[in-house]
């Protein structure tokens, strides 16, 4: 399919579509209104089903029901839907089902704003739903890799039998940009013999997360862990720009990576010997490419659309081997290249107080 | 001499964990054997809610979802949407039902999801040891209101089943009882009008069916059963309040 | 002859087959079941008429009808 400019809700819509998603349940909520829509218009031409519920957390449960019952589902939302998600979320992780939940976050807390924000971090990674379970996320910066790991969410959900979410932000849902729509990388996926379809030929399945024997519930959680661990050891994700010589390494992912690119370009400009790393899956944390840094790095500047969430991630990743600074905005303002450049500077000027 | 009365095989033979004379366990056998007599048990997926019914999956014996408190016809939904060919089921206390999940079983019946509802009324919270319901009473003494049930403080008791009846999708909504055996009879009749209901396609069909809870009544089970009888009935009339053959 | 088959462990002792037997001959035994319930029990099977009203009024399928 060749190349298309296309907005970047609208791309999400056919990127799960491509991927064989045939479900969507979701509510309107500004800025990812485009998805639902798109989805209407798009899923009964391929013999699917949307619904708009009749709230976020009526839509989690349908996505439950759906991916229970065996079949590729999706949902969408921003920042307050995903906060009313959760508990479905939590209910979805626990019973092993697998779906894709995106979240194209808007500035909060409370009501907030409508402008991007990288402020649902924590809320992504650190769970935040009841209960040890994590989602796997993938922060994309461009709308050609979201709709590139969207279509590869659906085998890592149904490979994993765990949620997938997409932690985009307002710019990456309402930017356009050229697209085309690339089949990923086959994964060999056992056959759903869990699902709910009617017992015909076999004995009944049940889909549940309710295990009132603590035992069985630790042995749960065993297995849910063994999965996460699995995840950290094979699925980790980065990438390196300028890393090589770099003494000062700028650390961000999603629409904040694209503006820390052209610091660095500027910082080295100025003598200073920058690098980003950046997290494209955000859990697992991309611990190793850490590892993987000269030991030229005398410090870290963690850069985010938020009062400093994944800044936590760094230090543990770094472990202390040098400072790890922060700046960042919040609101749903986007950080200008010259305020980060600012604050590099002085990092590498002389020790920041 | 033939085997006229036993076990429906659309029940597991797990003992149920349900208080001694709690009607929980006559509605389970009335739905299991509305399946069978419908010959759907291998296309049936129920949904188990959040209440004393919580463990229905276990004793439902066909595909069964876990959903999470009042989000069961959201889960439904998911389910017929994906299987249109099979039939869903929910069963849901009043607590799941007309509290939390007002909102999940209300855009359901709006939606006419061709799901069927078993909707029990029990006018308590059981499982979390005999809360004030929705469906509590007016002076009805529950662990949250131990002066008996005040409306000028906290509201009268929801009438679900003629709620549901003006809402255009709801094809089929009926409130029977199980306090005697003439009941029970019709209770199971209106149960499987309620899956032909969805069988037929014709839209979304809900039960309300009356329920003791002699443990949180502070009563004997067949205490209970009169109780019902006299306070609840007046209340909550029984009958057919919305039939598909008035929707033709 | 009609007759009714009580599975003792499932009992509850709630009583209701006993209220609803039209020939009154469900009693409770005084030998309880491994849960500790009195059990619904039938001696006089010959006054038995099959019509399942006990069985209907369980609420744990512990009768099981012959006719």
């Amino acid at each position: 399919m060749a190349k298309q400019l296309m907005k970047g809700n609208e791309a999400i819509g056919e990127a799960a579509i491509q991927a064989g998603c045939r479900y969507f349940f979701g509510y309107p909520i500004t800025p990812q209104n485009e998805v639902p829509e798109y989805m209407s218009r798009r899923l009964p031409e391929v013999g699917g089903v949307f619904l708009q519920a009749e709230s976020e957390v009526a839509a989690i449960n349908m996505v439950y029901g759906a991916a229970g019952a065996g079949d590729r589902v999706m949902t969408s939302s921003s920042s307050p839907g995903i906060s009313l998600k959760q508990e479905g979320i939590s209910y979805i992780a626990g019973s092993e089902l697998p779906c894709l939940i995106i979240n194209i976050i808007r500035g909060g807390p409370g009501l907030g704003g409508i402008q991007p924000a990288q402020s649902d971090y924590f809320q992504a990674t650190k769970g935040g739903g009841h209960g040890d379970y994590h989602l796997f996320v993938f922060a994309p910066a461009s709308v050609q890799e979201m709709v590139d790991l969207i279509m590869e969410s659906f085998d890592i959900a149904d490979y994993y039998r765990n949620p997938v979410m997409i932690l985009g932000d307002g710019t990456l849902g309402q930017m356009m940009e050229p697209v085309e729509f690339k089949a990923p990388k086959k994964r060999d996926l056992p056959p759903k013999d869990w699902a709910t379809t009617g017992c015909a030929g076999r004995e009944r399945n049940v889909i549940n997360s309710l295990s009132l024997v603590a035992e069985n519930l630790e042995k749960h959680n065993h297995k849910l862990q063994e999965k996460y661990r699995h995840m950290k050891e094979n699925e980790q994700r980065w990438e390196l720009y300028k890393t090589d010589d770099a003494e000062l390494v700028l650390v961000a992912y999603g629409t904040t990576a694209r503006i820390v690119k052209s610091v660095v370009n500027k910082l080295r400009d100025q003598g200073i010997k920058a690098g980003l790393l950046r997290p494209i899956t955000i859990f697992p944390f991309p611990e190793k490419a850490f590892a993987l840094l000269p030991d030229t790095v005398k410090a870290f500047l963690a850069v985010e659309m938020s009062a400093g969430q994944m800044v936590e991630d760094v230090r543990l990743a770094v472990d202390g081997k040098c400072p790890v600074h922060f700046c960042g905005r919040t609101g749903g303002i986007i950080p200008a290249p010259a305020e980060i450049i600012k604050v590099a500077t002085e990092i590498m000027g002389g020790e920041r107080k | 001499m033939k085997l006229v009365f036993e076990r429906p095989s659309a029940l597991t033979d797990k003992q149920t964990h349900y208080c001694p004379g709690c009607t929980h366990g006559i509605i389970h056998r009335l739905v299991a054997e509305a399946i069978d007599e419908l010959g759907v048990r291998e296309k049936a997926i129920g949904v188990a809610s959040v209440g004393c019914s919580v463990l229905a999956y276990e004793y439902f014996n066909c595909d069964m979802q876990q959903a999470a408190h009042g989000r069961a016809p959201a889960v439904a939904t998911g389910i017929k949407r994906v299987h249109p060919d099979k039939v869903v089921f929910t069963y849901q206390g009043d607590g799941d039902l007309a509290s939390i999940g007002m909102a999940e079983i209300v855009h359901a019946a709006a939606r006419g999801e061709k799901i069927t509802v078993i909707f029990v009324n029990n006018t308590i919270y059981g499982m979390t040891g005999g809360q004030m319901a929705p469906t509590s009473l007016v002076g009805q003494k529950t662990t949250t209101s131990p002066y008996g049930r005040q409306p000028d403080h906290c509201g009268y008791p929801i009438r679900m089943s003629e709620l549901l009846s003006t809402v255009q999708g709801a094809v089929s909504v009926a409130r029977v009882s199980v306090h005697d055996v003439p009941n029970i009879i019709k209770a199971k009749k209106a149960i499987k009008k309620a899956f032909e209901t969805q069988l037929s396609g014709a839209g979304f069909s809900i039960v309300e069916v009356l329920s003791t809870c002699p443990t949180n009544w502070g009563k004997t089970p067949l205490e209970a059963l009169k109780w019902l009888e006299e306070n609840m009935i007046p209340y909550y009339p029984l009958g057919e309040y919305r039939t598909p053959e008035e929707v033709k | 002859m009609p007759k009714v088959e009580f599975e003792r462990e499932r009992c509850k002792g709630c009583e209701l087959c006993v209220s609803v037997c039209p020939t009154k001959i469900i009693f409770m035994d005084e030998k309880i079941n491994q849960k500790g319930y009195k059990v619904a029990t039938v001696q006089e099977m010959d006054k038995c008429i099959g019509c399942a009203m006990c069985a209907r009024m369980c609420p744990d399928t512990v009768i099981k009808v012959y006719k």
